[in-house]
């Protein structure tokens, strides 16, 4: 579609004998939730790194805000504004909150290599960390150490971070793992808005946050794109009972 | 336990009194050995930018501390032997002017600490550790091979070079010079680990890949961190060289490279003044031991594994409240 945010298409990507990615084509539009799902070792990891940038597609393009950023690094789609979460968390755990926030607006700003004034006297960073911290409801937890967060504060702390780069599209590696029930409604809510911000592109194992969140559905196994559309319409799909949900249920 | 700035106010003001009282009782060469203590604090503060903040493990820093001690012995010879140091394409002469020598010490380590980093900071961990080490290896038999400079004699430079309105050769102006120089890297090197730099910097060693979500290249913070370190240990190598008045390969040596970041273990990595209390430490053992005994390095190496298996964050660490080494 030609006003996706983020498009790939053709997607293919090989380890040794093993194709891990088979012509996948999928695109993000503004302001929608696009959930990926699929059963481990589907693929979905790789398809993200190829995205963000980590892994190198041997073949296809990425298309994001209208330029092709199939050669460009990580962190050149990060500053072009392609945020993302971790599966597992990557923070600064020496740091408190603040500061891992404030290297969030100081990267989204472009000044991380300003080196004579301490950060936590830049008053616009600072503010630009604090509203991010605030969205998320960490504000209160900000000059405490990463080490120290709980695990639902660390995947807080991750989508603040992502937020702070003021991004134009979101990619989120399940953000609800480890969540726990609670948890996991909590930020399904919070996911509900953000999308007002940016679309986002969703890997999620968790099945009632991504029908109750996603506007449409993909579904990847053993690295290849069986089903896409709707909720209603993936759920009535019978090879995606068959591989994924038939399975679960 | 004290607040770690008071214990860095403690180690400042030593620095201050301990020569001062050494100027009024006469004992110059108590001043001596605190300059020595001030010049390898400050090599030190340099590497602990790489190695404490960005988690480079440079065993290569003798590098720019030997490069800035033979820009000052270069200069500095062919001023006293009124040579130029090279006609061609253009005319360069020697000089005899600390600020110049400084310049140049600083210009000529950053540069190679610009051509090292980039290719030795594309590895990691050992291999890192090995690259860096070989590039010191390089530098330190090439100076043993450059006969024109005295090959593995080094370089005498007759006189202490010169500061405009000072006399050098004053063992306490000359300390004055050092310490003043300590003091300016020192606020330099707390600001820039709490700047959005050292911010990221320090990111980029316990999550690279953090850092890049943020459209921050881990590689160029790593880089830039490599100059800035290795400019200021090429600056401590001149006045090194010009505290002794003679230049060798020696300043090049693996030994130096390990001395250098047993100073800053010693004393804390990370911590701003963990170099400065590491040196402190290391030349008065160095000073009262080696008197004893020649095995003195025996009664180091057990302080040293002291500290690394039962003080985390160094002697400051030890002595000191803080939760964290930074910020």
């Amino acid at each position: 579609m030609a006003n996706a945010v983020l498009e790939t298409r053709n997607l293919t990507k090989s380890f040794g004998a093993l194709q891990v990615s088979k012509s996948i084509s999928i695109d993000l539009l503004p302001g929608e939730i696009h959930a990926v799902i699929g059963p481990n070792g589907a693929g979905k990891t790789t398809l993200i790194h190829q995205i963000c940038g980590g892994l190198r597609p041997d073949g296809g393009t990425i298309r994001f805000d209208g330029q092709d950023v199939t050669g460009l690094s990580v962190d050149a789609r990060a500053a072009a504004g392609l945020a993302r979460t971790f599966q597992i968390s990557a923070l600064a755990q020496e740091n408190t909150v603040l500061e891992n926030a404030v290297l969030g607006a100081a990267g989204a700003k472009g000044q991380g290599f300003r080196m004579f004034t301490p950060a936590l006297e830049r008053a616009d960073l600072v503010d630009a960390a604090r509203s991010a911290l605030e969205r998320v409801g960490l504000l209160d937890q900000q000059s405490r150490l990463v080490s120290e967060l709980s695990h639902g504060q660390r995947r807080q702390l991750e989508v603040a971070l992502a937020l702070s780069l003021s991004p134009k599209a979101f990619i989120l590696d399940e953000p609800m793992a480890g969540l726990g029930t609670e948890g996991s409604k909590r930020m399904t809510a919070f996911l509900n808005d953000l999308r007002l911000e940016a679309p986002i592109l969703l890997v999620e194992h968790d099945m009632d946050a991504v029908f109750a969140l996603a506007d449409r559905i993909s579904v990847l196994v053993y690295g290849e794109i069986i089903a896409s559309g709707t909720v209603d319409e993936v759920r009535a799909n019978p090879k995606v009972q068959e591989a994924y949900l038939g399975e679960a249920a | 336990m004290m607040q770690e700035r008071t214990l860095n106010a403690l180690v400042l003001a030593g620095l201050i009194a301990i020569p001062l009282f050494a100027y009024v009782t006469d004992e110059p060469f108590t001043i001596t050995l605190a300059t020595r203590t001030v010049i390898l604090a400050m090599a030190a503060v340099g590497l602990n930018i790489a190695l404490g903040l960005g988690g480079l493990v440079s065993l290569g820093h003798a590098v720019f501390f030997g490069l800035g001690g033979y820009a000052m012995g270069l200069l500095a010879y062919h001023a006293q032997t009124y040579t130029p140091l090279m006609e061609v394409p253009f005319l360069i002469e020697g000089t005899k002017s600390m600020p110049v020598i400084w310049l140049v010490a600083v210009i000529v380590s950053a540069f190679a600490a610009l051509i090292i980093g980039y290719l030795s900071l594309r590895t990691s961990g050992g291999y890192f550790i090995m690259i860096t080490l070989a590039f010191g290896q390089m530098f330190f038999f090439f100076a043993i091979s450059w006969s024109a400079y005295g090959g593995e004699d080094g370089l005498s430079i007759y006189v202490r070079n010169g500061f405009p309105g000072l006399n050098t050769l004053d063992p306490i102006q000359f300390y004055a010079i050092c310490l003043t120089l300590l003091a300016i890297v020192l606020w330099f090197a707390s600001r820039l680990a709490c700047s959005p730099f050292g911010l990221a910097l320090n990111a980029a060693r316990q999550s690279p890949d953090r850092v890049r979500a943020m459209g921050l290249d881990p590689f160029r913070l790593r880089l830039v961190a490599f100059v800035v370190s290795g400019a200021i240990t090429g600056l401590a190598g001149a006045l090194f060289a010009d505290l002794n008045r003679f230049v060798s390969p020696a300043m090049f040596s693996w030994q130096m490279s390990g001395e250098i970041m047993i100073l800053i273990i010693l004393g804390g990595t990370g911590r701003l003044y963990g170099p400065v209390l590491g040196a402190i430490v290391f030349v008065t053992l160095e000073h009262t031991l080696g008197d004893i005994s020649d095995y003195w390095l025996i009664f180091l190496g057990l302080l040293l594994l002291a500290v690394v298996l039962f003080a985390k964050g160094g002697l400051i660490g030890a002595l000191s409240s803080r939760r964290t080494a930074h910020g």
